[in-house]
């Protein structure tokens, strides 16, 4: 059981939750991630460790309603406890000092990138940051990128927020011009980093991604997360889930991403229309 | 011989197979007080036997049967105790040895342990040594259900324990250390305490209740279980012992799972029994969608092995809603390694075995899902370490079968989270933690091994053994220290 101290709904449909989590706090590093689990009937979903605060003894998740697990999460408010909370899971990212580091984030990503860029920086990096999304009001913690970033660009696809682009254009601009980056990373939508990776792949640049398939147990037990990565089977949720994306089979991620659309579905409509009958949650 | 009365042991009520393969509920039916009494009157034990020079001895003096048994259970004092209608004697003798008699009682390998031994064989079937443990151990979760566990008088020793795991290693390590006075703090990586018992093996041959009956009385010894933690993440071993443990018991199982490696494995529908056992067990998915987690529901399912973990996906697979559930297994019925109950009960619920039969490869469709495998024929030849015959591959007979789910149930290994952040903890070439076998010691002092991580994947009664064994080695040490 873990507490809520903090909520904020950063913009249209993604949420911040500050959790307490003292011993948790003290071991999380950038890249790791945790699992959560409401109640008796819920599932197990796997969110990125987008901040933690180790003298607060606090763990930050950023995560965007999607389907029926995300979308009750939301309904969770401060004070509430979450029934149970595991982790920190996978390997942390490889935070050393490579010279100059490239982190891209897209959508809710912005939130896990934040992690890595300040870890990036605190091993002493300079640490170039490219956030993009879809239109102005879904970006959000612009200040706290710039806090630990040397230089920032952000991107929407609509332009109505800084430049008309996607995150792969101000990327190959950077790589074509600067020959001291040493390593990019890329976390956010399968197709955000599969592109970064064939963007960077000409220039011959270490590309390391956040793989998020299906999880489970997130412990290594069951293999649902696996993933396939320079001809080998991993699991993404102790081998990574950072991997070298020039590596990374995209076709089978996003194939196995889709395996229960339809249950996901089911799931979803029949959670709306109870929402819809009884009304206990009016803002959706 | 005086006792041999009938040939034939009691049978167990079942449930009927078209019905029990539509629901999750208790397959076999456990034995009523009269079945219990006639069963048990069938050991011979204490039986006498006249000699021709006119001196009586006991029938079956040798006690082979608890020679059988991993844990040395003293069978026939149990079972006369269930003659004589002394319950709660019986229960003590069982759990003397046995800390879990309601689980092994329903799944030990008995037919391959105690009741191979049995002398009763040689007339007939052998005393049903398991269904006799199961009823005993029925009866006293009755009682602890009537009557609530009385404060066991325990005084504290001041000296503290973690226990990293919670199948019945973990559980029998926490429950003996606790009963001496340590204070034990229990750290589980799932949501819920049991291991395999609860993730694993199906409702419908253990039901969960009977497993949360003993974490619940393991507490009641005042055992604290830390669940969502999962050791060498949030916290080592090395930094348990830093932090004020006076010992460490490592009970983490061996659950990772193993693929075949093979074209096409990560295909859509494609699971190991791990993924489709936690789907179903742990996260009642069978119960979908009133619980959130969803499990593929398939027409044509293959199960890629034969032990017991293969049994349990075919039969969770047919309760799902599978119409067509095949085992494939390389090699021939005789070395089948599943439990003989389970391997009927899989029968009789309409599961087709394909033997001598391997997969080679997945073929999936243009949205990734399976949709065939290529199997080849095998044949066996000589026998291999193992003892059993090692199969070969018969040339030029690949053939196809058209499936939507296919299950790998070929084994697992030890998780390396563990290992990889403990230091000095000497592993074998299996991954597994070195320990010695007596006394559950690791290379590292302070350090304690036992159940699946300590010999790979085994059973219930050998973890539960090995639990025993260790506590009281800890023990020892935790007074001497
Ligand atoms: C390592 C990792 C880190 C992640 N970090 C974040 C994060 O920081 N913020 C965030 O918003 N999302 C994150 N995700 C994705 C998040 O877990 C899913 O959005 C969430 O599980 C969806 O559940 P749902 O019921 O709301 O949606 P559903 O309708 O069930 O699913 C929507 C999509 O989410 C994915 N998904 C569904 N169930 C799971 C599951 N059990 N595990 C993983 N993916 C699933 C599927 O691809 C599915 O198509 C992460 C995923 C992984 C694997
Ligand atoms: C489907 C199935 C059917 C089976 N059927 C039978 C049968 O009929 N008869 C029989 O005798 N045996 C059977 N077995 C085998 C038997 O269940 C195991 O041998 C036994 O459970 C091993 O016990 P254990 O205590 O070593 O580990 P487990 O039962 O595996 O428990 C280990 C526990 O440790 C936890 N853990 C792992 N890593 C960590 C970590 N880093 N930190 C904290 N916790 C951790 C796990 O989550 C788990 O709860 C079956 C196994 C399976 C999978
Ligand atoms: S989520 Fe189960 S092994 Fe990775």
């Amino acid at each position: 059981m873990n507490k809520i101290l903090k909520k904020e709904i950063l913009t249209d449909k993604i949420h911040m939750f500050e959790v307490e989590a003292p011993q948790m706090a003290k071991k999380a590093r950038a890249g790791q991630f945790i699992i959560l689990k409401i109640s008796d009937k819920a599932e197990r979903i796997p969110l990125t460790i987008a901040d933690y605060d180790r003298e607060r003894g606090t763990i930050t998740i950023v995560f965007m309603e999607v389907g029926k697990s995300s979308t009750e999460l939301a309904t969770l408010n401060e004070g509430d406890y979450i029934e149970c909370f595991a982790g920190p899971l996978g390997k942390p990212t490889e935070d050393e000092n490579y010279g100059t580091v490239i982190c891209v984030g897209g959508g809710f990503a912005i939130a896990p990138i934040h992690a890595i860029a300040k870890a990036m920086k605190q091993a002493g990096n300079k640490v170039i940051t490219i956030i993009g999304a879809r239109t102005k009001h879904l970006l959000f913690w612009e200040d706290k990128i710039r806090a630990v970033s040397d230089e920032v660009t952000i991107v929407t696809d609509d332009g109505s927020y800084g430049r008309k682009a996607l995150v792969t254009e101000p990327l190959k601009e950077l790589l074509t011009e600067r020959s001291d980056v040493k390593l990019v990373v890329a976390v956010g939508p399968v197709m955000m980093m599969k592109f970064c990776s064939l963007t960077t792949k000409p220039f011959d640049i270490k590309t390391m991604v956040s793989l998020n398939p299906i999880m489970i147990d997130g412990t290594g037990m069951c293999g649902c997360c696996r993933v396939s990565v320079g001809g080998r089977t991993r699991f993404a949720c102790v081998d990574g889930p950072d991997f070298d994306g020039h590596e990374v089979d995209w076709d089978v991620l996003q194939l196995r991403q889709t395996a229960y659309i339809k249950e996901e579905k089911t799931s979803m409509d029949r959670y709306m229309s109870e929402v819809n009958k009884d009304g206990s949650r009016g803002d959706i | 011989m005086a006792g041999l009365k009938t040939a034939k042991s009691v049978s167990m009520r079942n449930q009927e197979p078209a019905e029990r393969k539509k629901n999750f509920e208790e397959v076999a039916l456990g034995y009523s007080e009269e079945e219990a009494l006639t069963e048990s009157k069938r050991c011979v034990h204490f039986a006498p036997k006249l000699l021709d020079d006119g001196r009586t001895i006991l029938c079956c003096p040798e006690r082979p049967c608890t020679k059988g048994c991993p844990v040395g259970v003293d069978i026939p004092d149990f079972i006369k105790a269930v003659r004589d209608g002394e319950m709660q004697k019986a229960v003590d003798i069982l759990k003397a040895k046995n800390s879990l008699p309601g689980v092994c009682g329903r799944v030990c390998p008995q037919e391959s342990q105690c009741q191979a031994e049995c002398v009763v064989k040689d007339a007939g079937d052998p005393v049903e040594i398991g269904r006799l443990e199961r009823y005993v151990a029925d009866w006293e979760l009755g009682q602890r259900k009537k009557s609530p566990l009385k404060d066991l008088k325990i005084t504290p020793t001041g000296k503290k324990v973690a226990v990293v795991g919670s199948g019945p290693a973990g559980l029998t390590v926490a429950g003996d250390l606790a009963k001496n006075g340590h204070k034990v703090v229990m750290y589980e990586a799932l949501h819920v305490a049991g291991g395999v018992l609860m993730y694993g093996i199906p409702e419908f041959r253990l039901p969960k209740d009977v497993v949360m009956s003993e974490v619940e009385y393991v507490r009641s010894l005042g055992v604290e279980i830390k669940l969502d933690h999962v050791v060498g993440k949030i916290i080592t071993a090395d930094e348990l012992l830093e932090s004020g443990y006076d010992a460490v018991f490592l009970g983490p199982g061996a659950g990772a799972p193993m693929f075949l490696n093979i074209e096409g494995e990560n295909l859509n529908g494609i699971f190991s029994a791990n993924e489709f056992l936690t789907r179903v067990n742990l996260m009642k998915s069978y119960l979908f969608p009133d619980y959130d987690t969803p499990v593929q529901k398939s027409r044509v399912v293959a199960v890629i092995g034969a032990g017991n973990v293969a049994m349990d996906a075919t039969r969770c697979a047919l309760r799902i809603g599978a119409e067509q559930v095949h085992i494939i297994y390389r090699r021939s019925m005789e070395e089948v390694p599943a439990r003989h109950e389970e391997v009927e009960h899989a029968l009789e619920e309409g599961v087709v075995f394909n033997i001598l039969t391997n997969p080679i490869k997945f073929i999936g469709d243009e949205k990734g899902n399976v949709t065939e495998m290529i199997c080849q024929k095998m044949e066996l030849g000589e026998p291999d370490q193992s003892g059993r015959r090692r199969p070969f591959p018969i040339k030029d007979s690949e053939f196809s079968i058209k499936i939507d789910a296919a299950i790998i149930a070929l084994g697992t290994y030890p998780n390396p989270v563990i290992p990889e952040t403990t230091s000095e903890l000497e592993l074998t070439r299996w991954g597994t933690i070195k320990t010695d076998e007596n006394t559950g010691r690791t290379s590292r002092k302070g350090i304690w091994c036992g159940g699946d991580m300590a010999t790979g994947a085994a059973t219930v009664i050998s973890a539960m053994g090995a639990g025993k064994r260790a506590a009281k080695d800890m023990d020892e040490y935790l007074k001497n220290n």
